[in-house]
Formats: structure tokens, sequence, C-alpha cells
């Protein structure tokens, strides 16, 4: 079993970008744009729980080298 | 009484606890070590630590408790989803690394590790209780879940006949847990999520196309619920306190003795790691709970001569099981309601394993019997996993229901606590055993009175600084309290150089 490597600033940076997308309440605290009349309050934060997946798997790419096993 | 969703949820009921038990013989190991029965021998893979996990987490308080605050009151229930989108970026960051740790020194437990890492039995204790008592209304809560859908199939939850069915799912999972140990919730977490799947799938497509669409459901929902208030007059008020509330919870997950016993079973780091790239999966089906209790209101089900007796008794709680029982046919309401109940028993199993484990390990094994056989410690632990769960039926037999749902706010502040000891741990040896453990004393007192302000009904404390207000979620307050004082404190005990540098593990343990 090859060791990963250890988490550096550019993934601990593209980590951190799902979790201030969903705090900063001032930006998306607000009904419009609204998408398939869902106000943009509900589908912003409902946006990022894919995308949250999407950040991980890069960083799973980045840090796991392929064939590392369990 | 509704005969058909009843035999359909009697049979599905069934067919669960005959899975329970058969899944002792899975992938069989030595039943008589702690680390097979409460840890499934460290062998789940991929697939199965994502059932586990999801199924630890989602748990079915969370399809009752998340549409009800949704319905009741509005945009803060949505808070559900910002934490549960914090939890894996940061779990993916800390945890392999508490794996890799726990493997070599077989720690079964995050206690364990604790003692370990700062050689102080005191410590270790502390992190312990906070873990049981924070676990244990937590186990109560899912016998609510339960409650409101065998009222929802027509039986009345009053009085001791009331309870009866309750009692007997409760002897049901209690059987099959003490002889499966974590095999049991394992296996039928993926019957659970599959029924689960099928019952949030179908209300979310069907509800919006009676109704009209979502853009219809959102229409009709008051235009303050749909938005956090804004900041008035210096007061921060819900836009603070949403946030913190996210962020806090998500901490707090990742530190309860059933996430960690999850965690631990894994088959490796990297089975981890994958998990938490698919986990998100899981989020997304939370956020469309959530708005299912939008559909509830804009359906005006609660007014309903049919179900308006429901809400009467169970309040907003009645969300999702009103819809069911309002927009689907007998049969399917069987097997939304039995996907609750099945729900409840995964993370009850798990919650009274994880209890079981830090009692016999950190509490039995290190102050009552040291010299115990492996054998002695996990029949002590498959005992106490039976003491846990009878003790959270009593609870909720004997005690008003308010009561569970305050302690288990209280046990989310508890156990924020124990982060200093366990999260710096994972990463560094700077900090002092006694520090820490002064610093989780006066994070603990000072989270239970800022909770005693409001009489244990909300989460919230607000700060008065520089003319501002800010309320937010009291465990993160009291966490920055002791991260203050164990910081303090440990300069302090350095410089009267009484400082304990004992240390079972070496830097070469942690890796990732």
């Amino acid at each position: 079993m090859s060791t990963p490597k250890k988490l550096g600033p550019l993934q601990i940076i593209l980590l951190a970008i799902p979790c201030v997308a969903v705090l900063v309440i001032p930006y998306f605290n607000k009904l419009e744009p609204s998408v398939f009349g869902i106000p943009f309050f509900y589908w912003w934060q409902l946006v990022w729980v894919p995308l949250s997946g999407v950040f991980i798997a890069i960083v799973y790419k980045m840090v796991v080298p392929a064939g590392s096993g369990d | 009484m509704n005969v058909v969703a009843t035999v359909v949820f009697v049979a599905l009921f069934v067919g669960i606890a005959v899975l329970g038990f058969a899944s002792a013989h899975w992938r069989k190991g030595d039943m008589n070590h702690l680390h097979e029965w409460g840890l499934g021998g460290r062998r789940f893979g991929t697939w199965i630590t994502w059932f586990l996990i999801g199924g630890d987490l989602y748990t079915a308080y969370t399809f009752i408790a998340v549409p009800a605050l949704v319905f009741g009151a509005g945009a803060l229930g949505f808070f559900a989803l910002p934490y549960t989108v914090l939890v894996y970026p940061m779990v993916f960051a800390i945890l392999p690394r508490l794996w890799i740790v726990a493997r070599k020194h077989n720690y079964i437990t995050a206690s364990d590790f604790v003692a370990g890492r700062y050689g102080s039995p005191a410590l270790a204790l502390a992190i312990a209780v906070t873990g049981i008592v924070a676990t244990m209304p937590y186990i109560a809560l899912q016998l609510v879940g339960i409650q409101v859908v065998i009222g929802g199939l027509g039986f009345s939850t009053q009085g001791l006949m009331g309870d009866l069915p309750l009692v007997i799912a409760f002897v049901i999972l209690a059987a099959f847990t003490y002889t499966s140990g974590l095999r049991a919730p394992a296996s039928i977490a993926v019957v659970k999520d599959l029924l689960v799947y099928i019952t949030v799938i179908a209300l979310i497509i069907v509800v919006p196309y009676k109704l009209g669409g979502l853009g219809s459901i959102f229409a009709a929902i008051p235009k303050k619920h749909l938005l956090l208030p804004p900041v008035k007059d210096g007061n921060l008020g819900l836009q603070s306190f949403y946030p913190t509330l996210a962020f806090g919870s998500a901490l707090a997950l990742m530190l309860y003795p059933h996430a960690t016993t999850a965690v631990l079973s894994a088959k490796g780091p990297n089975t981890l790691r994958r998990n938490w790239v698919f986990l998100p999966a899981y989020s997304f089906m939370l956020g469309l709970i959530a708005l299912l209790g939008y559909m509830a209101y804009a359906s005006g089900i609660a007014k309903m001569p049919d179900l308006a007796p429901y809400f009467k008794q169970y309040g907003p709680q009645f969300a999702m099981p009103g819809l069911l029982l309002h927009y689907f046919p007998s049969w399917f309401v069987g097997v939304g309601f039995a996907a609750v109940a099945i729900g409840a028993l995964v993370p009850a199993a798990i919650m009274s394993i994880a209890a079981a484990n830090l009692f016999t390990r950190n509490i039995y094994k290190a102050y009552i019997n040291p010299e115990c056989s492996h054998a002695k410690e996990t029949d002590m632990a498959k005992l106490v996993s039976l003491i846990v769960k009878f003790g959270a039926l009593l609870f909720i037999v004997f005690l008003p229901l308010t009561y569970a749902i305050q302690l288990q706010l209280l046990g989310g502040i508890l156990i924020l606590q124990t982060l200093p000891a366990i999260v710096s741990g994972i990463y560094t040896r700077w900090f002092d055993a006694k520090a820490l453990l002064l610093g989780w004393a006066v994070g603990l007192v000072w989270g239970i009175w800022a909770a005693s302000l409001n009489g244990f009904k909300t989460s919230g404390y607000a700060l008065h600084i520089a003319g501002m207000v800010i309320p937010a979620y009291i465990g993160l307050y009291a966490l920055l309290l002791n991260f203050v004082v164990a910081i303090v404190a440990t300069v302090a005990i350095r410089a009267m150089g009484a400082s304990n540098d004992a240390d079972a593990t070496v830097a070469a343990d942690y890796a990732g």
C-alpha cells in the first residue's frame, strides 16, 4: 500500500471552497435569480451538494495514487 | 387502522429482523474479539461503508425532523443542507489519519486514541463519558420516528398499551445487535436505503406534480418564511445563527461515537476517502427531504379533516407521514413508513454499539477490570449495548418527549467539547492533557449554563460585543472558550515544568 500524499495548501483550498460557498449568507440570502420557481437561497445550497463531491473527487485524484488499494 | 399499510409495514419489518440475525454469519470472524463484534472486523469495503455511514448519519429522526423544521420555521430549517455540505470536506482531511493510527494500535474508540496519545486515563474517561451521555438521547430520539409512523398507521400511541409496538421493535433491535454486532446494521442499511430512496423519489415526483410544480409550491409560502430575516439594529439574528449552527453541527457529527465506529470499521483509509466523494449523494436527498416541509405547507394537509388530528398530536413532525397518507395508496404508505422505522433501527444499533464500545474499553477495562480477556471484554460490550437501549426505551416511555429533544440538543454542545482533545491530537502533541481536561470542563459548564438561559429550548446564545449582537450556536462559542483555556493552561503548565509528555504513538503512525 503506497502512502497517499499529504494535503498541501492547494488541496486545503479546494476542500474549503464548497464550505465557504454555503456559509456566505449575505451573498445567497435572496429570492432571485430563481430557477424553475426555486428561489436562489434554495437552489444555490442544493447545487453545492454535488459540487462538493466534485471538489472532493479532484482532491482524491491528487492525493491518492492510482491503485493504492484500500 | 390502515390494514393494507400495516401488513406491508409489518412484513418489511419482519424481513429486516431476519436479515439482522442472519448477518452474524456474514464474513464471519472470531466474535470473541471486540473489533469483530464492535467494528465488523474492520473489513467493510467501499460500498458497505457507504451504506453504513449513510445509514448512520441520515437517521429516522432526520426524515421526520428536517421537514418538520422547514414546515414550522421556514428558511432556518434548511440549515441541515449546508451542514452536510460542510461535513465531508472536513472529514476527508481529518479522519483517514485517525483510521491509520487506530488500526496500528487496535483503538476501537476515540477515547482509546486519546488515552494512548496523551497517556491520560482521566482525559480518556472524560471523552468517553461525554460520548455516552451525548449518544443516549440520540438513541431515544430514533424511537420518536418509529412512534410517529406507528401513530400514522392508525394505532394509538398513548398509554402503556400504546407503547407496545415500540417495545416490540426495540426488543428485536436489541436481540439482533446482541448476536450480530455491527454486521447487523451494516447489512440492514442496504435495504433501508433502498426503501428510503424509493419513498423520497416518489414523494418528490408525485407531490409537486399534483401541486402544479415546484414554482407554485414556493409561491404558496409566505415571503418572510423563505429567507433569513435581514440584519436589524446591529443584531445579526439568524444570519449569524444559521451558518454557526450548520458549522457547529458538522463538527459535532464527526465527533459522535457512532460516527467514529462507522469510520473505524472501514477496510482502509482510501476506502474512507472514496466514500467522502460519494456520500454527498445522500445530502442531495436530504435537501429534497427538507423541501417536503414546504410541500406539506403548500398542500394544506395540516388543515384537512382526516389529517388534522394527527398534526394536533404530533405537530410539524407529521409533515412527511402526512404527505404519504394523503397522496399515496395504502400499500406504498406501508413501504414509506417501514423506511422510516427501519431507518431508526440502523443508527440506533450503531449508536448502542458505539456507546457499548466506549463503556467497555474506556471505563470497564480502564478502571474496573484491566486484566479482562478478549472474550470477557466482548461479552461486556454486548451486555452494555442491551442496557443502553433499554435505558433509551425507558426514557421515551416514561418521560415527556421534549426531554429527549432538549437533551439531544445539549448532547451536540457537549460532544463538541471533545474536539480539542481528539482532533488536535490527530495533528499535534503540543497540548497538555491536564489543560485539555480543563478546557473541556470549562466549555461544558459554560455551554450548559448558556443553554439553561433559554430553558434548553434553543441552541443559540446572543453575544453582545462592540454594539453588535451576534447570536450563534452555543456549542461553537463553548468550543472557542474551550480552546482558549486549553492553550493558556498548556503554556502555564509548561512554564511550571509540570507537563506530562507520555505518548504511546510515534510520528510514523500518522500519515495523509
